[in-house]
Formats: C-alpha cells, structure tokens, sequence
C-alpha cells in the first residue's frame, strides 16, 4: 500500500503546487488522478518517487519511507517503480532497444552498463515485452524514426523492465491521437489487471476515466478536491472540480 | 499622424555628438600614427614594388640551369697598349667590346653572339684582373634574340684601375623538366607538421573538454548536492588518496626500474601483472546476482577492483619500458619506416611521464570517492546531535588541508621559508572557516557543492580562454622549448578551454526529459548521463570538434610566429631573411589548406548533424 500524508510542494519563488495531500492506495489499484493543467496531477506523481523533493509531508510505501529514504535506498525504491510520461522522454537519437533496455539500469552492474553491456536474460527480456507491446520489429530503428503511439509503447516496456511493483503514468495518452489513447490504456490495464501491478495515472480525459479506473482523486490548485469511485463525479462534482465554465464532453 | 519637429535641443545634441565623434577619431589617427609620408618615400615604393612581384611568383617549381657565361677584358681608362678585343672562336658564344676601354662615365658598346637565343640574360662588371673573381657588380639586363645576339649600352663605372678588369655576361638557360624547389618541399614538410600539430591538440583537448564540459553545466551539477561530513572526508581522502599515490607510483616505478634492464624479464613481469589484473577486474566486475550478498564479501569486488588497478599501472610502467627500449632497438633499422620505432618510443615515454600524474588523480578520486561514501553514510546513519561534532571535527581538518595546500603553493612562488608564515598561519584560517562552516550549518544539510565545482569550472575555462593561444604558446616555448611541441600545448589547452565552455552549453540545452526518465528507473547520476546526456550530444559535440579542428589548423599556420613549430615558424623566418619568393610559398600553402580544412568542416558538419 501507498500512503500519502499531507504531502506539500512548494517550488521555488513560494509556487504552491501540492497543498497537504492525503490519500491511500492500496496494492493493484488502478487510480486515476483528475485535475485541470497546473493542478499539480505531474508534481505529485514526481514526489511519489522524489524526482522532485517534496516540501514536507510523508510518502510510505509497504513500510518504507520513501520520503526519508538516502540516495542509494531511494534508486533501490525507483527502480521498482515504473514511469511514464507524457512526451514518451525517450532517447530519440538511441535505438529503441537501449531505450527498453535502460530500464534494467536500476539492477545491473554499473560498470558493465556505461559501456552498453547489458546481461543476455535483459535483451531477451527486453525482446519479450517489445513483442508483448507490439513493436518487436521495431527493436534496432532509432526511437526517432517511429510514431507518437509506438513511441509511447516503447516508454511503456522501458517500465515494464523494471519489474516494477508500480507504474506513475502522467498522462500517457495526452500528446496522442485521440484514437490511439484505448490502445495505449490497454497496456496498462493488462499489466495493472494481469499483474497486480498498481497504477497511478492522471489522465484528461473523463471517459477514460471511467473506462479504467477503480477509483479516482481530483486535484484543484494543490489540494485533493475529490476522493471516490468514478460513477460519483456527477455534474456538481464536475463543476467543483474543473470549474463552473467547464462542460462536461465524452 | 503627428509631425516631428526637430527641436533646437535635439539638433544641439546632434551636433555636439558629431563632434565628439570627430575628436575620438582625431585622436585614434593620432595614436595610431597614421600618416601617409612614409608611404610615399621612394624606398617604400620600391621595396613595396619588389615585395609584391616576388609574392606574385611563389617559388614552388624550378628548373635546372645551365648557365652560358663569358667574360672579355676590360679597361678604365685606356691603356696605351692591348686595349682591344682579344680573338674568339666564333663557334661558340662570344661578346666584344666596342670599344674595349673607356674613361669613366662614357658609354661602350657591347654586342654577344652565339649565345642561347630568346633568353634573358645578366650583364656583371668585375672590377679584378681575375675574371672569375666572386665580386660581380651587376650593370643591366640583355635580351638575346632568336640567332642568340644582343646589343648593350654600357656606361663605364667609376673604377680607375692600371690593370685589366672583366665584363661578364651571364644567360641562364632552363633543361629538362620543372621540379619542386627546396623552399616547396620544406613548405610541405611544414604543412604536414602543421596538420598534425592542430591534429594532436584537438585530440588532447577534446578528450579533455568532454569531462570537464560535465562539469561546467548547470542542469547536471544543480542536483549535486553533498552534507559537510561528506564533503569534509572527500578533501580529506583527496589529499591523502593523491599523497598515498604518489608513495605508490615511485615504488612502482622502482620496481619496473629493478628489471629494467633485463628486456626478457621485464616482459615476464609485465605479462604477470597483465594477467592478475585481467583476472582481478574480472571478478571485480563479475555479474551481480539479482539478491544481496551480505558481510564482508560485499566489499570484496571493490577491493578487486582496486588491486586490479594497481597490478595494471604496475603493468603499463612495465610495458612503457619494453615500449622504450624497443623502439630505440627497431628504430635504426626501420629505414623509411623510423618514425613508427620513433612513435613507440616517444609514445611510451610520453606514457611513463604521465603515469605518476595519472596514479596519483586516480588514487585521490578512489580515496576521495570512498570517503565520500562513507561521509555519507555517517551523515544519513549517526543522529544529529553526535554529528554535529563530527562535522565540527572534520570540517576543521578539510579547512587545514586546503588553507595548507594553498600556504605551500604560495610559501613555494614567493620563495617564503617562514614555518609560520606558511604551516601555521594558513592552518588556522583553515581551522577557523572550517568552524565557522560547520556552526553555521545544520548536520544533515545538502550543500550545493555541485553549484560550487561548476562555478569554480566556469571560472577557470573563462580565464584559460581568454589568453590567446599565441601567448600561451609563448609560455609554452619557454616551458618545452622552440617546436611543434610547444604549439600543441598551448593550442591543446586553449582548445580544452573553448571546447569546454562550448560542450557545456550544448549539455545545458539537452532535453530534460530523457534524463528525469533514466533517472526514474532507479539508475545512479554517471549511468544517467552515459544513457540520457551523451547520445544528445554527440552531434553537436561532433560538430564543435570539427569546427574546432578547422580553428586549430588556422592557429597552427600562426602559432609558428611565436616559436610554435608548423609553417609559421617558416613563414616568419623567410620574411625576416627578406626571401619573400619562398614566403609566398608558404602562404599560399597556408591558404589553401585553410580553405580546404574551412570546406570540408563545413562539408562533414553537414553530414553529421
Ligand atoms: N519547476 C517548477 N518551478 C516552479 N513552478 C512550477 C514548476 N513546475 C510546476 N510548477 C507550477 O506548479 C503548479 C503545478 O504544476 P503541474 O504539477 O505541472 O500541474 P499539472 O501536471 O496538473 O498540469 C503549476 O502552477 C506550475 O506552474
Ligand atoms: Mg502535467
């Protein structure tokens, strides 16, 4: 279980971006995390594994403290936490299968990685969850030469090398065609529903929402504004979150 | 619209900005004496005329010459007796006087025949009864026509003299076919010389420049950020890690010295530490199972890896010695091929210099490492209070290591023999920061130390850049001496300096994202920056280098000026001997290799990036 208590984000020149936000949750969850642009929906899923340093607050996760954690036991947490982003923040200029690869960067030996050796189980490994994403064929082009969607699964397998016990998706589907964004969700479906893996994604759109997530929290200028399952966001809900001038599409 | 009307203040200002401009350059025309009298002297004239021809006709291609010359008696005045033309044979050239003595002033006339037709050809007067004395005085030019016959007017000099004296007539004719002359093939050398001299500095500096460039960008060194204990036991372990080397570099070089002269068992040797450092490093580096080991077996790669390395410097002070006294051996026998033996020997002695520099950065980055390792973990582990006083402790001792470091050097430049002045003074300004620092900060505090070094980087690349490389090979000549040598110092460390600063820029535009990515799998900051910083940067980096490059061979025609070795150093020597035909060989070499390296940098940056 992941619980978070009072976290708070204050960024430089008093921007306050997470306002003391608490939740819980539990292992293999799906959660989604709602909120309009500037909410804080990135700055908290980058505090969950302290790519940017809270402010204050607690994050525990299965006991551990992931807030108080030194440098060497935080990479031992980051690397059984999966990420992915929005702009996909691959390598463009390396191939797709060091992309993935770099995923194992977390478990091996890092002499043998600075000269690009990696173990032969890894590029296996790497192989199967390339297949397992579609784009197996695509292993040695360089990550430019592929599509905004083939990119994003390239991203996704880079997590899932990880064996990663949790994936913080920010936005996965935002920079995509709108038509691709079921296709991409369903990776992550497959791993959160076959895997048991939890999963933190904030997401724009509320029909995704529905589709896939078991519970949802909404985030209004750094404060937790909505905890509950996805049905309950009624229109009031809707207004309260994303205010009275939104309409509600999808 | 509304009218603009210049205003009487305006046009005031316009005026008096006009004037001032007037003065400032009245007085530029001053300072920089410009004057156009010496431009128009004679002397200038002529010798701007004869600079000009001779740069017009590069001396590259010559012919050989075979050269007619004939000499008839000559008097000033007239004799009584004998004061005609001696007899020819008139088969072979031949020229008469007419006539053949003359007081001073007046005109005579000489006519030749015979000689090679359609040439150019010299007319000396000899004032000597020998007429193959060297001192020719020379009197005018003849053109010969197709049947090889000239007409001169000579006036007489001012040179009485009882006994006879020669005129002699000199046409040189070209044989055969052109070749290079002396000055090209020097100028070729030159320019090979030349080449690789800006070849080795932009090697030297970019090698350099890469590590540095890390260090001297924002975005990597932001994060970078260490607590007192940590930072206090690195200077310490530093010092001690480079002093410690220093001890071991000797006793190697000691050992590879015991069997230096035996070449069989300095190979055994070698082969020796070469094999137990392979095998070290191999299992220092052996594959980690994914699960823990536990107790002191955790440590046992480390210190593998540790013996690994010495067994490898031990081995390389062995091979620079077999490298050394091989290629004295090969050398005289390679013939054409010397440079090769050459190159091994200078290579393995270059080598063997620069170990102990290399053991002793290497120990102070492994002790420095380690203790900076174990200053963090005392600072996560230890509570607050207790720290507190360790920091206060070690934070003295970095602070009295560094102000002692700093009180040698200047002890050393300024010739100071005062214990005092040098050991206890700066002991206790140390002792003092260190206090202060470690009571004006909290025990577990992050101190951006990172910041630090990249501000103290930027520092010293910007004072390095800003000396010119002329002047630096300057400084250079007095270091190693007149040669190539001297000018890829100087051009080495000016290229370290700019690529540096350029590389760093290049480093702080990368896209940030590829890099939290990397960071977010969990992997450590030089795994980072090998997978998410370099491939950003290799195209650039590759363009600036070749950019670089084209700047190097452009200095390294100039460095020579300064002593620097290349064809600068020709150039200038040529136009101080006033031999501006081979002067202009040398330009017009440099500008052609300029404008060649300028094409194809531009060619091979478009092709990269
Ligand atoms: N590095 C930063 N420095 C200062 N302010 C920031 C920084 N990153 C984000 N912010 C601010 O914090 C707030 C939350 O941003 P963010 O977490 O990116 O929101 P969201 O992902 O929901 O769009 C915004 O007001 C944003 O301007
Ligand atoms: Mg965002």
């Amino acid at each position: 279980m992941l619980s978070v208590n009072n976290l708070t984000k204050i960024y430089p020149g008093d921007v306050p971006a997470l306002d003391r936000v608490s939740f819980d949750v539990p292992d293999g969850q799906f959660l989604a995390v709602i909120g309009l642009s500037g909410a804080g929906k990135s700055t908290l899923l980058r505090c969950i594994n302290r790519l940017i340093e809270p402010t204050a607050g607690q994050i525990i996760w299965n006991g551990v403290e992931i807030t108080s954690a030194t440098e060497e036991e935080l990479r031992e947490i980051r690397r059984k936490i999966g990420m992915v982003f929005q702009n996909f923040n691959l390598v463009y200029r390396s191939k797709v299968i060091t992309n993935v690869l770099a995923g194992r960067l977390g478990y091996i030996n890092p002499a043998w990685s600075l000269i690009n050796h990696f173990p032969h189980e890894d590029v296996q490994k790497a192989l199967t969850q390339l297949e397992r994403v579609g784009i197996a064929d695509k292993a040695q082009a360089r990550v430019d030469e592929l599509s905004g969607g083939q990119q994003q699964r390239v991203g996704i397998a880079r997590a899932l090398m990880q064996d990663p016990q949790m994936i913080l998706a920010d936005e996965p589907v935002a920079s995509l065609d709108p038509a691709l964004a079921h296709s991409i969700m369903h990776y992550l479906e497959v791993i959160n529903k076959e895997e048991g893996v939890t999963v933190i994604c904030s997401l724009h759109f509320l029909d995704l929402v529905h589709r896939y997530a078991d519970r949802v929290i909404a985030l209004k200028e750094g404060q937790l504004v909505f905890e509950g399952r996805p049905e309950e966001i009624d229109d009031y809900r809707f207004k309260e979150i994303y205010g009275t001038d939104a309409e509600r599409v999808g | 619209m509304k009218k603009k009307i210049p205003s009487a203040w305006k046009s005031i200002r316009l005026g008096i900005i006009i004037l001032m401009t007037l003065v400032v350059f009245a007085y530029g025309f001053q300072v920089t004496k410009i004057n156009l009298d010496e431009f128009r002297k004679e002397s200038r004239q002529e010798s701007r005329v004869r600079v000009i021809r001779a740069l017009a006709r590069p001396d590259i291609l010559e012919y050989q010459q075979v050269e007619t010359s004939v000499a008839a008696p000559l008097y000033i005045p007239c004799q009584t007796v004998e004061s005609k033309n001696p007899s020819f044979d008139q088969s072979q050239p031949y020229i008469l006087l007419i006539p053949a003595c003359g007081a001073p002033g007046e005109y005579i006339q000489v006519e030749g025949f015979n000689f090679p037709p359609g040439l150019k050809g010299l007319v000396y007067f000899i004032p000597s009864p020998d007429p193959n004395d060297k001192l020719a005085l020379q009197r005018g030019n003849v053109q010969t026509d197709h049947q090889g016959h000239f007409v001169y007017e000579l006036q007489l000099p001012d040179r009485h003299s009882d006994q006879v004296q020669y005129l002699r007539v000199v046409v040189r004719q070209n044989v055969g076919h052109p070749h290079f002359s002396d000055a090209a093939i020097e100028t070729w050398d030159k320019i090979i010389e030349t080449l690789f001299l800006a070849l080795l500095a932009t090697t030297i500096g970019t090698l350099l420049a890469i590590p540095i460039s890390f260090l001297a960008a924002r975005n990597l060194m932001k994060d970078v950020k260490s607590s007192l204990t940590q930072i206090s036991l690195m200077i310490i372990g530093l010092t001690l890690g480079i002093y410690f080397s220093m001890t071991i570099a000797r006793w190697m070089r000691g050992i590879a010295d015991l069997v230096r002269d035996d070449l069989t068992s300095t190979i055994i040797v070698a082969v020796f530490c070469g094999l137990a450092s392979y095998n070290l490093f191999r299992y220092g580096f052996y594959k980690p199972e994914n699960g823990k080991s536990f107790g002191v077996r955790v440590y046992l790669p480390q210190v593998a890896q540790i013996c690994a390395l010495l067994f490898t410097f031990q081995f390389l002070f062995l091979i620079c010695q077999v490298g050394i006294q091989t290629g004295l051996t090969i050398t005289p026998r390679l013939g054409n091929l010397a440079f090769l033996g050459n190159f091994i020997t200078r290579f393995s002695d270059l080598i063997n210099t620069s170990l102990p520099t290399i053991i002793a950065l290497s120990g102070g980055a492994i002790m420095g490492g380690l203790s900076s390792y174990c200053g963090r973990r005392v600072s996560e582990k230890l509570p607050q209070k207790l720290l507190k006083w360790i920091n206060f402790g070690f934070s003295i001792a970095a602070g009295v290591t560094i102000c002692l470091i700093i009180g040698s050097a200047i002890g050393w430049l300024y010739e100071i023999q005062n214990e005092t002045q040098i050991r206890l003074i700066p002991a206790s300004i140390g002792a003092l920061i260190g206090a202060m620092i470690s009571l004006s900060t909290k025990p577990k505090e992050p101190l951006p130390i990172g910041l630090a070094i990249y501000s103290i980087t930027r520092l010293v690349l910007n004072a390095v850049r800003s000396i010119e490389a002329l002047i630096m090979a300057i400084v250079a000549v007095i270091w190693v001496g007149i040669g190539p040598f001297a000018g890829v110092l100087a051009l080495g460390l000016h290229t370290i300096a700019a690529l540096a600063k350029l590389y760093s820029e290049q480093v702080e535009s990368i896209l940030p994202g590829p890099l939290e990515a990397i960071k977010a799998t969990g992997a450590n900051r030089l795994q980072t920056i090998v997978y998410a910083v370099i491939p950003q940067i290799i195209p650039p980096y590759i363009s600036f280098t070749m950019y670089r490059w084209d700047m190097n061979v452009r200095m390294s025609t100039i460095i020579g000026f300064a002593g620097g070795g290349g064809i600068g150093f020709l150039l200038i020597q040529n136009i101080n001997l006033l031999n501006y035909r081979a002067a202009s060989t040398q330009m017009l070499a440099i500008a052609i290799v300029v404008a060649t390296m300028d094409y194809l940098s531009s060619w091979m940056r478009g092709k990269f990036v």
